[in-house]
């Protein structure tokens, strides 16, 4: 299930992002009748329409496995848990509809009638997305239920959709989704500028992903310091394996990387009293430890969650610098920054968002363990009793590495049409020579 | 009151993926079976064409299904999600290969990768309807035990199962084929018309002897459902019989009007027909009923507040997309047929 999650949640950014990017394509190719941004607009709808094929039926084989591999977790939290799913069924309707409608109606659809009919697509990627975070931060921290001799008897809907972990949740995924999309995209086009392709197409679709991306990039800092605090307070022990508290003290250190075992951290560079700052804006501020509950309650895997949790916030920074740098040149140049190096950091962005966005979720699941539900049900309670799972894992684990492989194999062939220039339509003259097409590959990985 | 609200729910969500997704494997089936390269060109393009803008909205109904079935009824879908794990991991393989294979098969370059992803889509197009019969049937023929704690071959492959397995796949060909001569019509396209009446007459009588065996078998597997089928439900049954006649007189007669309303309208009457028959049980053979099978009340009130939502949004949403599909105002941009034969209008 977590390879299954890993794999559709990238399509999920797409999803949920990339709709948008086109949007904004096209806008500005009717707004000023702007031959680039429109082809821009409609090469970009191709590979929209790859990915959220993939990304529907990796979300189908989702829906699945949920029964599948924890039916332990259905039959007790099912009639809680299924709420926000059934409420996002409503919107992968509205936006599988729409994409169909959308992706289908370039040629015979003109002009604004068009561009609206993607509205609703970008729209219901981010409600269907705010719905699925409902269920994973319900996770985190459960509520709106009552519970009598192990059944659910009530449930408050509202108190479900909106738990406390919502708050962060839904707004960090929204805004990792658009990162992901837009770095990834934009990093598409700095490969393609790095090889010598500089023409305007280039330059445009390079910059309306990558001017998106990065202007929310502080946000989702904000809102990531924001969801740690607050973590630090709601969900201690998973905190203490994020930042190695390794008992409960006053004036704690942060550490960068390290290794942990046996209550004790080796290698990490430690910043005496950094944490305890950061959680309480005190050095004295009192921080709950590993060593607060007994082994069993712990996660297994301290040091992966912290590394992953070093990885994403460092790259967010990372991210940030791109940002900076572009937003300093444009300032002074008003254009694209000229230096390789950027270009090279671009291209690097795009990885970077992902593996980010990633890491994230391994904070966020591992961090969890051993709970599913945390501190009502355990994943070992949760999980299915049949032995094949293993097998069927695997056989389940194959399969997604050919789609991935053929999901960007297709994408590299759109991109070889492109740039041969045999679209196999006339509907619309392009602006730019055949041979300066872009390469499109690569965002799916 | 409210879990019969629900339960109506999910036979209406059921049924609308059976004939919308139904159709849509059938096209899969009729790919399958069009022949070599040469002479499946023509028929391949016409399925092709017909599916393609609606195939990923008709997929959404099963998600829906999936939601309302675990929210509702929770203790019922962990029984069925656990004994027949098997014949869904198997559905669920056929569901990717099905996706993947026709997602891709459009882009790629050259015959032999284009034959391979084609055979690939029309395979699992057979495999996936088949497997979720036998699940159905396994259901039917009481065989899912509610503390089942693995999934076992004798689940899912008794003759209850493998032919209600059978009689989705034929059903499937059915729609897909009545549909598709319609499509045919509307393109002026003689050939294909009488090429899938021929086929719909086919899987008409396929899909109406694999009934009619399976309502047999279920006089032995599941006395209960049975005599619900043969009595309570017997309106629904009929009605059924009646349509699947109807269909099969006005395809031999080359009349088209009221072709496919009367399709879609017999597979709903199965689909009714058996839950009403099975009223008020949940799982047959293990006490479980909506009574005592429900979910707590808020969840199912919440449950109806969502499909009334969904209807509001999403139906208005469907004529839409079926209504452009109509005119012929969506199509990929490799589409084959002449571009100016249909405008704005
Ligand atoms: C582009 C991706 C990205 C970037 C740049 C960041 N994050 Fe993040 N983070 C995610 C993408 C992400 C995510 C989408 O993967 C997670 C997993 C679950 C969630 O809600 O968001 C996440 C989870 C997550 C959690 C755990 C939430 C939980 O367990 O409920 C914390 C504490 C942070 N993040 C903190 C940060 C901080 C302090 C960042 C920067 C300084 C940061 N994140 C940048
Ligand atoms: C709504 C969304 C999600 C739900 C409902 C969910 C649910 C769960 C559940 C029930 C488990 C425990 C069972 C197990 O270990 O297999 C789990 C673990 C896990 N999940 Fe998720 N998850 C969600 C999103 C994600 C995403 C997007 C990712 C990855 C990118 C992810 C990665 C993981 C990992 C790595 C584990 C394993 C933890 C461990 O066993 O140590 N999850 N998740
Ligand atoms: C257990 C977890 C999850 C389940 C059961 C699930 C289920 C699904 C399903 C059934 C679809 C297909 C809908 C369609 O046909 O259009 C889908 C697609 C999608 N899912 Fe998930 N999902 C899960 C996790 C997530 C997460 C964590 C997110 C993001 C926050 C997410 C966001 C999306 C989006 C945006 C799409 C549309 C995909 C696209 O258009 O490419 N899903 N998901």
């Amino acid at each position: 299930m977590a390879s299954t999650l890993g794999f559709h949640i990238i399509l999920a950014c797409y999803g949920i992002a990339f709709p948008t990017i086109v949007l904004v394509a096209e806008y500005i190719g009717l707004k000023r009748s702007d031959e680039v941004a429109m082809t821009l607009a409609r090469r970009w709808s191709q590979a929209l329409g790859v990915l959220v094929a993939v990304g529907a039926v990796t979300g189908t084989v989702l829906s699945f496995e949920m029964g599948l591999l924890w039916p332990g977790l259905m039959r007790r939290y099912g009639p809680v848990i299924g709420l926000p799913f059934s409420v996002e069924g409503i919107f992968f309707f509205l936006e599988a509809i729409f994409t169909g409608i959308y992706l289908y109606g370039w040629r015979r659809l003109r002009g604004w009638a068009h561009f609206w009919s993607g509205i609703p697509v970008a729209v219901s990627g981010i409600f269907g997305a705010i719905s699925v975070m409902a269920a994973n931060s319900w996770m985190n921290q459960p509520g709106g239920f009552t519970l009598r001799a192990g059944r659910v008897v009530a449930v408050e809907p509202w108190a479900v959709f909106f738990n406390r972990a919502a708050i962060y949740e839904m707004p960090h995924m929204l805004l990792a989704a658009y990162m992901v999309a837009g770095f990834g995209v934009a990093a598409v086009y700095a490969v393609g500028f790095l090889r010598g392709r500089r023409d305007r197409y280039h330059r445009l679709g390079f910059a309306i992903p990558f001017v998106i991306a990065a202007a929310l990039t502080p946000f989702q800092i904000f809102v990531g310091d924001t969801a740690a605090r607050a973590i630090a307070a709601d969900q201690p022990i998973k905190f203490a394996a994020m930042e190695y508290v390794t008992h409960t003290a006053r004036g704690v250190p942060e550490y960068l990387g390290g290794v942990y075992s046996g209550g004790h951290v080796y290698v990490g560079v430690a910043l005496p009293d950094l944490d305890s700052l950061l959680v309480g804006f005190s050095p004295h501020t009192k921080v709950i430890g590993l060593d607060s509950v007994a082994p069993v309650d712990r996660p297994p895997a301290p040091t992966l969650i912290h590394l992953s949790f070093n990885v994403m916030v460092g790259l967010a920074f990372l991210l940030l610098l791109a940002g900076l740098w572009a937003l300093l040149v444009w300032r002074r140049h008003r254009a694209l920054p000229a230096h390789r190096w950027f270009w090279w950091l671009a291209a690097a962005c795009g990885p970077a968002a992902l593996v980010a966005m990633e890491c994230g979720w391994i904070v966020t699941e591992v961090g969890r363990q051993p709970w599913v539900v945390y501190k009502l049900l355990t994943t070992a309670q949760a999980a299915t009793t049949n032995r094949g799972v293993i097998d069927s894992l695997s056989a389940v684990i194959v399969l997604y590495a050919v789609l991935g492989i053929a999901t960007i194999a297709i994408l590299r062939l759109l991109a070889r049409h492109w740039r041969a220039g045999d679209e196999g339509e006339s509907a619309v003259p392009y602006g730019p020579p055949s041979e300066h097409h872009s390469p499109l590959a690569g965002e799916g990985a | 009151m409210t879990a019969e609200v629900v339960g109506a729910i999910l036979i209406a969500v059921l049924t609308l993926y059976a004939i919308l997704a139904g159709a849509d494997f059938g096209g899969g089936l009729w790919d399958l079976l069009a022949g070599g390269d040469r002479r499946g060109r023509a028929p391949r393009t016409l399925i092709d064409e017909t599916i393609t803008p609606v195939w990923e909205a008709n997929h959404v109904w099963l998600i829906f299904a999936l939601v309302v079935f675990w929210s509702a009824f929770p203790t019922a879908f962990a029984a069925v999600m656990t004994a027949a794990a098997l014949p869904l991991w198997l559905a669920i393989l056929g569901i990717v290969l099905r996706g993947a294979g026709f997602a891709f098969r459009k882009e790629v370059e050259g015959l032999h990768w284009e034959r391979l992803l084609g055979a690939v889509f029309a395979l699992s197009s057979l495999l996936t309807p088949f497997f979720m019969g036998t699940v159905v049937g396994a259901v039917a023929a009481g065989k899912v035990a509610l503390d089942a704690q693995r999934t076992t071959l004798a689940t899912w492959t008794s003759p209850t199962s493998l032919l209600i397995g059978g009689l989705f796949v034929a059903v499937c060909g059915y729609l897909a084929a009545v549909f598709l001569v319609g499509e045919a019509i509307r393109r002026d396209d003689d050939r294909h018309e009488r090429y899938f009446r021929r086929r719909a007459a086919l899987a008409s009588a396929a899909a109406g002897a694999l009934s009619l065996a399976a309502l047999a078998e279920l006089h032995h597997s599941n006395h209960q459902l049975y005599h619900g089928l043969t009595g309570r439900a017997l309106a629904l049954v009929l009605l059924a019989g009646a349509c699947g006649l109807a269909v099969l007189a006005l395809l031999a007669l080359g009349r088209s009007r009221g072709l496919r309303p009367l399709s879609a309208l017999g597979v709903a009457a199965v689909v009714w027909g058996w839950g009403v028959a099975q009223y008020p049980t949940l799982l047959p053979g293990t006490g479980l009923t909506l009574a005592n099978g429900s979910a707590p009340h808020a969840t199912l009130i919440a449950l109806i507040v969502v499909f009334a939502a969904a209807v509001l949004l999403v139906g208005p949403s469907f004529l839409l997309l079926f209504w452009l599909h109509g005119r012929r105002l969506l199509e990929s941009e490799h589409s084959s047929h002449d571009p100016e034969r249909v405008g704005w209008r």
